[in-house]
């Protein structure tokens, strides 16, 4: 295991140097001189070179790589332009929103997944198989952000049980906090899930017919026992995989649903970053943000190890 | 252990197996007694896979059964999945053909093992490990102790098969059913797994029903053989009677068409018979004899009615059957 791990996590960290060098250069390349896009195009020429010499932007590209990225591995994102931020507590803040909306949204879908996919691949060919196989391919078809608004119109303008948008801190009030999040998280929930029903029931139909199922009922489990002690455990390989591949998905999620129930998150900021031409802000976060899918695909790496002792032990 | 003494260890009566579009066994009936052993022989598609599953109640989605089987006091047919469960491994369990495929890759052997003492006896964990060791003992497994811990992986084919054969028999069943248990094995350990499963089921005076199209097998391990083909057993009795002297057409083509050293070559010298034709296809039995476009002596009889299963020890379905070594002297 411990080869394992170290392989995976040289991937990991080749990775992470790989994106970080396309993301400095693609930016450069897109833009040519980043003051020059800070300043705007009214700027003069000594405007732009005293802001590149400021900013060391006039120094050799290598020097400013190593430069970012010795700031980025030690928590300095840098600084907002246009508001003189410092970008890592712009982050921070919004990771209080984004974060839990993300993982939750994650959760809620691979907890309904699991059960609901198992029990249609238990009932392929029948009724209540093919009505949840329609009921996850309708899901699939809806935008995450038209699944939100309805959601949004229903409990919270028809029942006005929550708030049909807009963020409360959890330093103000936690239960408020948690309220503004239950609709974003149940349409990014349930967007996953339909995504995810899929595969789960591929995973566990294929499972299924493994002659270690029947053993497993030869020796004395009855055909659930064997389909959910023996079964599952094998048909989480490929929906762990999945799951980590939906990560990415998941993070575009988030951009709408913050856009759709305008939550203060770190998706939406990038954008108005974005749009604000704050180059050096848009490079951090968005750096950021592919860390941590890649991450959590090391993390996934790394249970998949744990799941299945041929990999673990293979050389 | 538990069922009244006389009662065969399994009586099958007039087994269907269908999907109901094809049916893949036609009516098949036999009966082992407690400790014997009967070979089932016959091609791939014969039926004979599938009689085992219905007998065990494992058939693949979509297929059901008709007819008894009587065990252990009850009709296995009418069991419920949950009824049945309860029984398989302890009363009458099953090795597969390939061990690899067939053994939970991502659990540790010995938990395997120990798994279906707990289950069935009740014992905790430890004393069913040491069980569990036994059994690999038995089963003549180096060094069992650490072995346990293995993953099927990890270890070779024959070890697999033989962790195979002791989970089967760790409850000590009345009847095993071993399904080609050596087919996907190298030849020379092929014997090793026979003698050790032949060992352990005479030990524990379990039945036996010995799936397998390889002949010398069954010669060496059954007392009775049950030759099968498209759905039905064409053939039944006593090892010796039967592989002396068949009756039917098909067993003569089966037991001709065996590689010895003297007949078999590769260079148009061999002396080694194969039938003519192919086992027919589910879905296009012929009328009549099932093995009637690939028999020498079929006649418009066979080509119309089913000949049924009749005789006294040697019982063959055949309305030519070959003639026996007294009736050619008599005639």
């Amino acid at each position: 295991m411990a080869i394992y791990v170290l392989r995976k996590l040289a991937f990991f960290l080749g990775a992470v140097f790989v994106a970080s060098v396309a993301i400095f250069l693609l930016i450069r390349a897109a833009g040519g001189n980043v003051a020059a896009i800070l300043l705007g195009k009214d700027a003069t020429a000594e405007a732009i070179n005293a802001l590149s010499h400021t900013y060391g932007l006039d120094r050799p590209l290598p020097v400013q790589y190593y430069d970012w990225l010795v700031k980025m591995a030690q928590g300095d994102l840098g600084q907002s332009f246009r508001t003189k931020e410092m970008v890592s507590e712009l982050v921070t803040e919004r990771l209080g929103v984004s974060i839990p909306l993300a993982l939750s949204g994650l959760l809620l879908g691979i907890l309904i997944a699991i059960p609901v996919g198992t029990y249609a691949a238990r009932n392929v060919g029948k009724l209540s198989g093919a009505v949840l196989a329609l009921i996850s391919q309708i899901g699939i078809a809806v935008p995450v952000f038209w699944a939100g608004i309805l959601l949004s119109v229903l409990f919270g303008v028809r029942l006005g049980w929550l708030p049909t948008g807009g963020w409360t801190d959890w330093s103000q009030s936690w239960v408020g906090a948690i309220r503004s999040l239950v609709l974003p998280v149940l349409s990014l929930g349930l967007i996953m899930a339909a995504v995810l029903i899929r595969y789960v029931r591929s995973a566990v139909l294929d499972v299924m017919n493994q002659d270690y199922v029947r053993t497993a009922r030869a020796v004395g489990m009855t055909r659930t026992q064997a389909l959910l002690n023996v079964g599952l455990r094998n048909a989480s390989l490929p929906i762990v995989t999945i799951i980590g591949l939906q990560v990415a998905e998941l993070i575009g999620g988030t951009v709408i649903i913050e856009m759709v129930f305008s939550l203060p998150g770190l998706s939406r900021m990038i954008l108005a970053n974005v749009a604000a031409r704050e180059v050096i802000v848009v490079q951090s976060t968005v750096m950021l943000i592919i860390v941590f899918v890649i991450a959590v695909n090391f993390l996934v790496d790394l249970l998949y190890g744990i799941l299945d002792p041929r990999i673990r032990n293979a050389t | 252990m538990t069922s009244s003494s006389g009662a065969p260890a399994i009586e099958v009566r007039d087994l269907v197996v269908t999907n109901g579009e094809v049916t893949a066994v036609r009516g098949v009936s036999f009966s082992i007694p407690q400790g014997g052993r009967m070979g089932l022989v016959g091609e791939s598609g014969s039926g004979k896979s599938m009689t085992a599953l219905a007998l065990m109640g494992l058939l693949p989605m979509g297929w059901s059964t008709r007819g008894e089987v009587l065990h252990d006091g009850v009709d296995l047919a009418k069991l419920s999945d949950k009824a049945l469960s309860s029984r398989r491994g302890r009363t009458l369990s099953m090795v597969f053909q390939d061990p690899l495929s067939s053994l939970n890759p991502v659990r540790r052997v010995g938990d395997q093992i120990s798994w279906v003492i707990r289950h069935h006896t009740g014992v905790d964990k430890r004393t069913a490990e040491h069980q569990a060791i036994a059994m690999m003992t038995q089963m003549t497994l180096p060094r069992p102790e650490s072995l346990m811990r293995a993953y099927p992986h990890e270890i070779s084919g024959g070890q697999r098969q033989r962790i195979m054969i002791a989970m089967a028999l760790a409850c000590y069943p009345q009847l095993i059913i071993a399904d080609e248990p050596t087919t996907a094995l190298d030849v020379t350990v092929q014997k090793q797994v026979l003698r050790l499963l032949n060992a352990a089921v005479s030990e524990r005076g379990s039945a036996l029903l010995m799936i397998t199209h390889d002949l010398p097998i069954i010669a060496a391990m059954c007392d009775t053989v049950a030759v099968m083909y498209a759905g039905r057993i064409v053939e039944m009795g006593p090892v010796r009677q039967v592989f002396r002297h068949p009756r039917h057409h098909y067993t003569r083509g089966l037991l001709d068409s065996q590689p010895t050293m003297d007949n078999f070559a590769l260079d148009g010298t061999s002396r080694l018979v194969s039938i003519p034709g192919m086992v027919p296809p589910l879905h296009a039995l012929p009328d009549g004899c099932g093995f009637n476009p690939r028999c020498p002596a079929a006649s418009d009889r066979c080509r119309t009615i089913m000949p049924e299963l009749t005789g006294d020890t040697l019982k063959s379905a055949c309305w030519h059957p070959i003639a026996r070594v007294d009736e050619v002297a008599a005639q």
